[in-house]
């Protein structure tokens, strides 16, 4: 207990309504009753997810053997970094309680301005990249500005750029219907054949436990000092300890065939830099708070159209971060790039992973989450040699299936009078 | 933001100091008179119930007094200094909150958060969650608000628990005059009370404190004056401790014999002929 609720404890003791200062949620019992108190209200948390990738893995395994080993979980994690980057950003704008139905098409449009300028124009593989990042931003401001500035909803303004950004695609591809990025240039290179040396993942798989447990080390510590209750010290260790082991069996797994991919590495930096801003910056609260109640977001004196133009600008910036990614791995960008699926599996993704359509409410690493079930599904209908009109089918039905369970854990949220 | 909030004490003047003065207030929409003439007085250590009928123009005057709907005409004075409030943001800058009844609170957010809502404290870029957390216990230990705990979502708090946070961020700014809007108008027996405790100890602070509402138990309960308003101009005022819930009612009715006193007479009536009957009986 800590000294600045020494004055109730005597109260607490004769009241039982009286748990203001009870505010540890580290305490692994009361974690334990929040956490069944949560799923009677609706809160299922990662569980649906985890439980169906484990489900996933266990039907492809069974159906064919070579679903889990080193090989096909190299290609699986080069499969998900694009549409997990486009997911990224689709999970900022489901968190403002909008949409963006326009990252496909943006992320094609980048995938052609990337190969345009880097084959046909001659530019460095970075000035290609930057720009074709720059046109994303530009077209994310576009839609935001759109959005906030003349009212139209955003399913609008990004139906309509679904077709605007596609068009202009074609347009900037011209009369080429494929562009191949040069084997020997940096561009394919970096997409299809580089990998994390071994010191480089033994090092991360090591580095990044050790600085998660230093972050929770320094909030125990600031909260001890501010007089805030806390809770085991056995709690961070262990889950540091099980991140050390997860973190080492993925390398030692991913080691035995080519190694972890670089553009995966990129995804997750990317992911984990948007998740460090969401939950940890002021910028962050206010994309929750936009999503939960605008009107109060905007007493509260927060720029509210200028966060959402923002928002937008910062997801189209991933999504053609993402369709150039795509393209470093396949070698090209055609005119089909960021066509198909692309849309639907990066929404699905994000849903999936635990994004609420509803606005305001994101799991953490939700996109990640999301892009290995969507990748897992339609990596293991691959292996099956099975069309893709089923994988569609497939993966349509996960998605309706993850809106179902955002929508029911809303209605449980209701119903428990939240 | 001051390390504490709300020990601010020397800024806040004395107990019965005139904070916040209206004289003289006109607001027209189109051909409705909403308020004429009305004057109107907060002082330091009081709680004014602001009553009246439905239309009679109470919230018209929150708002003027937010800042959220200026006065056409009229003086605004704040401890005896003219001022002009055109927006929210003026009314807090002199130091008048205001709680609307809508809340304007973010469910999926703790407690902590919708307090420090667009003026979270940082170290560097990253938010100062354990700073914010104490201050936030601090502040509700100060005014003696429960909650189950300050790290739940506020969709998870009850009414009262609610209202309890959306005042208490109120104070955040160290305001000297609060306006409540109904604050207990969706709540039940419990609640209200809580929320009553809490206008209490606003009281004890030395706040002026303007609290609209219909229930007038309520305003019997906590307030020290009462300003009824009825068809846009004042229609009485009263010292809470000389005047009878009646009293209020017809006045905020405006009429001696009218539907709420003929039916108090007739319950008076009737139930007078019933302990008459029970007494006859007995004998
Ligand atoms: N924005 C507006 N435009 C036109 N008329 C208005 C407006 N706001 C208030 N009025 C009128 O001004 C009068 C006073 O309204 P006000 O909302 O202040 O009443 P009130 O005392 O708050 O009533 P209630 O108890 O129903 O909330 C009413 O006749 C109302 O119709
Ligand atoms: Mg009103």
């Amino acid at each position: 207990m800590s000294t600045s609720t020494d004055s109730t404890a005597d109260a607490a003791a004769m009241d039982p309504a009286v748990p203001v200062p009870d505010a540890a949620p580290q305490q692994p019992k009361q974690m334990l009753r929040e956490r069944l108190a949560g799923l009677r209200g609706g809160d299922l948390g990662s569980l649906p997810v985890v439980v169906g990738l484990v489900v996933i893995v266990i039907v492809f395994q069974s159906l064919n053997s070579t679903f889990l080993n080193s090989f096909n979980l190299v290609n699986l994690c080069l499969q998900i970094a694009a549409v997990g980057i486009i997911a990224t950003g689709v999970t900022l704008v489901l968190l403002l309680g909008e949409i963006d139905l326009s990252v496909g098409s943006v992320s094609g449009l980048a995938a052609a301005i990337l190969a345009v300028l880097n084959v046909n124009e001659g530019y460095s593989p970075v000035v290609s990249l930057l720009a074709a990042a720059l046109g994303g931003l530009v077209i994310g401001t576009i839609h935001g500005l759109v959005f906030t500035k003349l009212g139209v909803p955003s399913f609008i303004v990004t139906l309509a750029g679904l077709l605007v950004w596609q068009g202009a695609q074609l347009q900037v591809l011209g009369s080429q219907g494929t562009i191949n990025l040069p084997p020997s240039g940096g561009l394919q290179q970096f997409g299809r054949f580089s990998y994390l040396a071994d010191w480089q993942a033994y090092g991360l798989a090591v580095v990044l436990p050790v600085l998660f447990l230093a972050a929770k080390l320094a909030t125990r510590t600031r909260r001890t000092r501010a007089g805030l209750p806390v809770g085991a010290l056995w709690v961070p260790v262990a889950q540091a300890l099980l991140l050390l082991a997860v973190l080492l069996a993925v390398v030692a797994k991913l080691s035995i065939d080519r190694g972890v991919p670089w553009i995966f590495v990129v995804f997750v930096a990317i992911l984990s830099l948007i998740e460090y801003v969401l939950r940890r910056t002021r910028y962050g609260r206010a994309i929750f708070a936009v999503g939960g109640n605008i009107e109060a977001a905007r007493r509260a004196g927060i720029k509210v159209d200028a966060l959402r133009t923002s928002v937008f600008a910062i997801a189209s910036m991933l999504a053609a971060v993402g369709g150039t990614v795509a393209a470093m791995r396949l070698g090209f960008a055609n005119q089909s790039s960021g066509a198909a699926d692309t849309l639907i599996n990066a929404i699905a993704a994000a849903v999936i992973g635990g994004t609420s359509l509803f606005g305001g409410r994101s799991r953490m690493y939700s996109a990640l989450l999301g892009a290995l079930v969507i990748g897992a599904i339609a990596n293991g209908l691959d292996l099956l040699n099975l069309s893709s009109a089923l994988r569609y089918i497939i993966t349509g039905t996960v998605l309706l299936l993850a809106v179902v369970i955002d929508a029911l854990a809303s209605r449980g949220r209701r119903s428990a009078g939240r | 933001m001051s390390a504490d909030v709300l020990s601010t004490e020397p800024h806040t003047p004395p107990v019965g100091t005139t904070l916040l003065s209206l004289t003289g207030i006109q607001k027209r929409f189109g051909a409705v008179r909403a308020l004429s003439d009305v004057d109107f007085e907060v002082r330091a250590g009081e709680v004014v119930a602001l009553i009246g009928d439905n239309g009679a123009g109470k919230s018209t005057l929150v708002k003027v007094m937010s800042g959220a709907g200026p006065a056409d005409e009229g003086s605004y004075r704040i401890e005896d200094r003219e001022v002009s409030i055109h927006t929210p943001a003026a009314a807090s800058a002199h130091g008048v909150a205001t709680v609307f009844q809508d809340l304007a609170i973010c469910d999926n957010l703790d407690v902590v958060a919708n307090l420090f809502l667009g003026r979270e404290l940082t170290r560097g870029v990253a938010l100062d969650e354990a700073e914010m957390e104490r201050r936030t216990v601090e502040l509700l230990e100060q005014l003696s608000v429960k909650l189950p705990s300050v790290r739940i979502p506020m969709a998870s708090l009850s009414g009262g628990q609610r209202q309890s946070v959306a005042i208490v961020r109120a104070l955040l700014g160290s305001p000297k005059v609060v306006l409540l809007d109904e604050p207990t108008a969706a709540l039940g027996v419990a609640q209200t009370a809580q929320v009553l405790n809490l206008v209490e100890r606003l009281r004890e602070r030395g706040l002026g404190v303007v609290l609209i509402s219909h229930n007038m138990a309520d305003v019997m309960a906590v307030a020290d004056r009462a300003v009824v308003l009825r068809l846009g101009r004042v229609a009485g005022r009263f010292a809470m401790a000389d005047v009878s819930r009646e009293q209020l009612v017809a006045t905020i009715t405006g009429a001696d014999t009218n539907v709420v006193s003929e039916r108090a007479a007739r319950v008076a009536g009737r139930s007078a002929a019933t302990s008459a009957g029970t007494e006859g009986t007995q004998a």
